[in-house]
């Protein structure tokens, strides 16, 4: 398989042999985490610039400790301090990163299509960190990893998505994942979570999670983002997780080695008890550690694309 | 490309490995302290089967390196077909250790080049030996071999192929030539 995309904005646009060639090459790159000097030069000489118009702690970490290890130099803008304050456009502030020779931008954005409007204005590559309720692929991929690392195949595999399905790029990107890999997906909310039309999307929707824990071999439970969107649409708190918390005892009548993931930060309490989340079926800071080995291959397979790229049209 | 002569074949192979595997012996006086890595992909195999021989002489295991230099190459950008990023598997300390690094053909040097940066982020080996089974020639870097199977002169237009069972069915090696 030959990799020839620049970018990385979603997904959808992914092919089932396109996104196995990127966990068999983040594969490899794992190791590379292990050992004592914990960098290889194979960026060495690039630039990658974070982008993020939305406050992010550990995507943003996750992209920095990546580009580290393969030497790339890193420069994070927030955008809280920087001319987008001014009145900056989005293009703009791109077409002037890619002014400063950099080769690669990680954008988070809150506006769906950012990225990928980024990458057609943009010669450099563009990888999406995130674009408002759209996509977070290295995400979807970190999860789909972990999964893969834990249970060997995601063919036939029974996966249930839990939380706020409606506003959340993590599921959407999980979705498109898992479904092109032959995984059964169930979403599970409060209806006012479930976005309209979602069962186009190849998935079943339940409203009862004990349902849902009874039959999966993983579950993913996403956050719930009281900081998106208070108000309304949101069950109070403690309702929400009387309903839809995952909880020791719900988790005790599903399969034996059920794997649990969060994308994190983790509300305890809320989405998941505290023992769940430390408890044994928790793979959760697994997934943070395969998250920099993910995004280390992202990063050197659009570099690599652009640096081809760029010789096919001099 | 077409095949222009057979060089080694599957006897000389293994006699050649064979007298590559007395010659570390020789050189490292015994097993202690010694180790063998080998570059994706051929010269994992020819690692392997070069410990299989020190195994028959000294009756003992040593420990087997599995390195891939994708990540240190200068030419990322120059090759045509992207090359694939693959484990590294080295599951032992380096350090004071002698270290046999085993490839199947030296060209340029670029490789083992690569392999000695990669190596070097491992740990402080005592030494670090290189064993090819061909030495083609055209070195564009100081870099020699401390055990060759074959010196075999070669034009640039021309290329080696090693085949080897466990990748390609049968073991041989081959010169091939520009048709």
């Amino acid at each position: 398989m030959v990799w020839n995309r620049k970018d990385l904005l979603g997904l959808e646009e992914l092919s089932k042999e396109e996104i196995e060639f990127i966990l068999s090459t983040a594969e490899s790159f794992k190791e590379v985490s292990t050992r004592e000097i914990k960098k290889v030069p194979a960026l060495r000489g690039k630039t990658v610039v974070n982008l993020f118009y939305e406050p992010s702690t550990r995507t943003r970490v996750s992209f920095e400790v990546a580009a580290k290890r393969l030497s790339a130099d890193v420069i994070n803008i927030a955008t809280e301090t920087s001319s987008v304050k001014k009145g900056e456009t989005l293009i703009d502030t791109g077409t002037n990163i890619q002014a400063l020779n950099a080769d690669i931008i990680v954008m988070r954005h809150n506006y769906s299509g950012a990225a990928a409007m980024l990458a057609r204005s943009l010669k450099i590559s563009v990888i999406n960190a995130g674009d408002g309720w759209h996509e977070h692929p290295t995400q979807a991929l970190l999860d789909i990893f972990t999964l893969k690392e834990k249970l060997g195949a995601i063919n036939g595999l029974k996966v249930g998505i839990v939380g706020d399905i409606a506003h959340s790029r993590v599921a959407r990107s999980n979705i498109w994942g898992l479904t092109k890999l032959g995984a059964k997906v169930t979403v599970c909310a409060p209806k006012l979570l479930i976005p309209a039309g979602i069962e186009q999307m190849d998935v079943r929707v339940s409203h009862n999670i004990d349902e849902v824990i009874k039959e999966a071999d993983a579950i993913n439970v996403l956050r719930m983002q009281f900081e998106r969107d208070e108000g309304a649409a949101f069950p109070a708190q403690l309702e929400y997780y009387k309903q839809f918390g995952v909880t020791e005892e719900r988790l005790s009548k599903g399969k034996k080695d059920i794997i649990v993931m969060h994308p994190g930060p983790i509300n305890r309490g809320i989405e998941m008890s505290s023992g769940v989340a430390d408890g044994a079926n928790s793979v959760i800071l697994e997934q943070v550690t395969n998250g920099i080995a993910v995004r280390m291959a992202v990063l050197f397979l659009a570099a690599q694309a652009r640096d081809k790229d760029e010789k096919n049209t001099d | 490309m077409k095949e222009k002569a057979v060089i080694l074949d599957k006897e000389n192979i293994s006699r050649v490995l064979t007298r590559i595997a007395h010659e570390i012996l020789e050189k490292n006086k015994g097993i202690q302290g010694l180790c063998l890595v080998g570059i994706r992909s051929r010269g994992v195999h020819l690692a392997k089967r070069l410990a299989e021989c020190i195994k028959g002489i000294e009756r003992a295991d040593i420990p087997v390196g599995i390195l891939d230099i994708t990540l240190y190459r200068d030419d990322l950008t120059l090759i045509a077909s992207q090359p694939v990023v693959h484990k590294t598997e080295i599951e032992f300390e380096i350090d004071e250790k002698n270290l046999v690094l085993v490839d199947d053909v030296l060209y340029t040097g670029r490789t083992i080049r690569a392999a000695l940066d990669a190596l070097i982020d491992f740990g402080r080996p005592k030494t670090i030996q290189l064993a090819v089974l061909v030495d083609r020639g055209h070195r564009e870097l100081p870099i020699r071999a401390d055990y060759v199977g074959k010196n075999i002169p070669t034009s640039k237009t021309e290329t080696i192929e090693v085949r080897l069972a466990e990748a390609d069915g049968r073991d041989e090696v081959v010169v091939m030539e520009k048709t």
